[in-house]
């Protein structure tokens, strides 16, 4: 019970800990793309495209809906070269986070398209539109926006996620935490600090993304 | 070397999935029960109460469980506990799960009309007879069906716990692939006891869901 506190080695960790952070950051920044543009692409084929692709869309989203991340990544990176598909850790990482969150994001992105009244699809037909038109200038934008909340929460959940890809030994900001309390020996102060940065990234990317949404999405409704 | 057939992959991954189970109801069970003591201070009258459980769910849904876990298996040594992964497994995961059950508990108080608070009030009910006997029953039976979900969401979290070395199904199959070098098979197998876990789970979610819809 004689333990104390020692924070001493911050200093020499402020470089690995930036860099850790960075790309946590640009995981998740390169998952919200691609996955905001799969799901989209998925929820409006689980609606409109034919049988065995709403099938094949459904049993995706189950699947992944269904079973831990971390068994998703393992299997990605270490079962799927068995297949002769190798992949270097940080697009292992990307490819599993982005199939993680589409999952997910499909769902939401359907009900939100579900939301948008019949009505405003028949009457960007009566002016004219053709229907490419009228999905992607009328009923996604009013879409996004019903479920602009939704989809920031489950992207913060992903980047909170994103710390288990350090299995892989992707250097993002938790494989750099592992690596500094191998060399401090300070592992609770360690992960304590980069606890504190993971929380000042989710309140930062909550509010970065719903300043997006206020300004893009409103304009593209009214 | 040991030859492993398929049948012996699946024997000891089904034997190690007890783990799992065992450690998600634990889980669940030790976070509704803090989540409940979370759920009062959230929504009772003193401003310090509500802060402090304010401050506790954001600070449990805006970390990674994984750092959670880490914390607590490094933590609690340091304040003289003996810790086993067990014990860390346990803790984190009631700690991470009472956050999330608060919640959702704290969604359904909020969606009662304000006249049941009213109501119970004028029949000469005190503050505690009114939660107990009006106010939680009816919270706990509109968010049956998140809290399904988040038992569904428990379940996978508990696959975490193989990094702080719990030996669950996932820490299991790890060892299992360093033997055989069948990560695709046993990877697989492990997804697929996961979804046998899950699905249902979900399924029910989705029932309640639509049983609620329709009234």
């Amino acid at each position: 019970m004689s333990y104390s506190l020692d924070f001493g080695w911050l200093e020499g960790a402020v470089g690995a800990i930036a860099r850790g952070a960075a790309m946590t950051v640009l995981l998740i920044v390169v998952t919200t793309i691609a996955g905001t543009v799969i799901s989209i692409a998925a929820a409006a084929g689980r609606r409109n495209g034919p049988k065995w692709l709403q099938r094949a869309i459904t049993c995706y989203v189950e699947v992944i809906r269904n079973t831990p991340f971390l068994v998703q990544l393992f299997f990605i990176f270490f079962g799927l070269p068995s297949l002769g598909i190798r992949l270097d850790p940080i697009v292992a990482a990307i490819l599993a986070m982005t199939l993680n969150m589409a999952a997910y994001t499909t769902e939401i992105v359907g009900a939100g398209l579900d939301a948008v009244p019949r009505g405003q699809r028949e009457a960007a037909a009566a002016l004219g539109l053709r229907p490419r038109q009228v999905f992607v200038k009328i009923v996604l934008p009013q879409a996004l926006k019903v479920i602009f909340p939704a989809l920031t929460s489950q992207i913060v959940i992903m980047m909170l996620e994103s710390s288990v890809v350090s299995q892989i030994a992707v250097s993002e900001l938790t494989y750099e935490a592992d690596m500094l309390q191998a060399r401090t020996f300070r592992p609770f102060e360690t992960y304590f600090v980069v606890a504190m940065i993971y929380l000042g990234l989710s309140i930062l990317l909550r509010r970065l993304l719903v300043g997006i949404g206020r300004r893009t999405l409103s304009a593209g409704v009214s | 070397m040991i030859e492993f057939t398929f049948w012996d992959i699946a024997r000891n991954l089904i034997f190690a999935t007890r783990w799992t189970v065992l450690l998600s109801i634990a889980a669940f069970a030790g976070g509704g029960i803090v989540g409940v003591a979370i759920l009062l201070l959230r929504i009772s009258k003193a401003k310090w109460a509500r802060r402090f459980a304010s401050g506790y769910i954001a600070l449990f849904q805006g970390t990674p469980l994984l750092m959670q876990l880490f914390l607590m298996f490094f933590g609690l040594p340091m304040l003289g506990f003996r810790i086993e992964p067990w014990t860390a497994a346990v803790l984190g995961l009631t700690f991470f799960a009472s956050a999330y059950l608060a919640e959702i508990w704290r969604s359904g108080v909020d969606a009662l009309p304000r006249g049941q608070w009213d109501a119970g009030a004028s029949l000469g009910l005190h503050y505690l007879q009114e939660l107990r006997l009006i106010i939680l029953p009816q919270a706990f039976a509109i968010t049956r069906a998140p809290v399904v979900g988040f038992l569904v969401q428990l379940i996978k979290a508990t696959a975490l716990t193989s990094i702080i070395g719990f030996e669950e199904l996932l820490r299991t199959s790890n060892a299992i692939n360093n033997a055989t070098f069948e990560p695709f098979t046993v990877y697989g197998l492990v997804a697929l006891i996961f979804f046998v876990l899950c699905y249902p789970l979900t399924q029910y979610a989705r029932s309640l869901e639509a049983r609620a819809a329709a009234h």
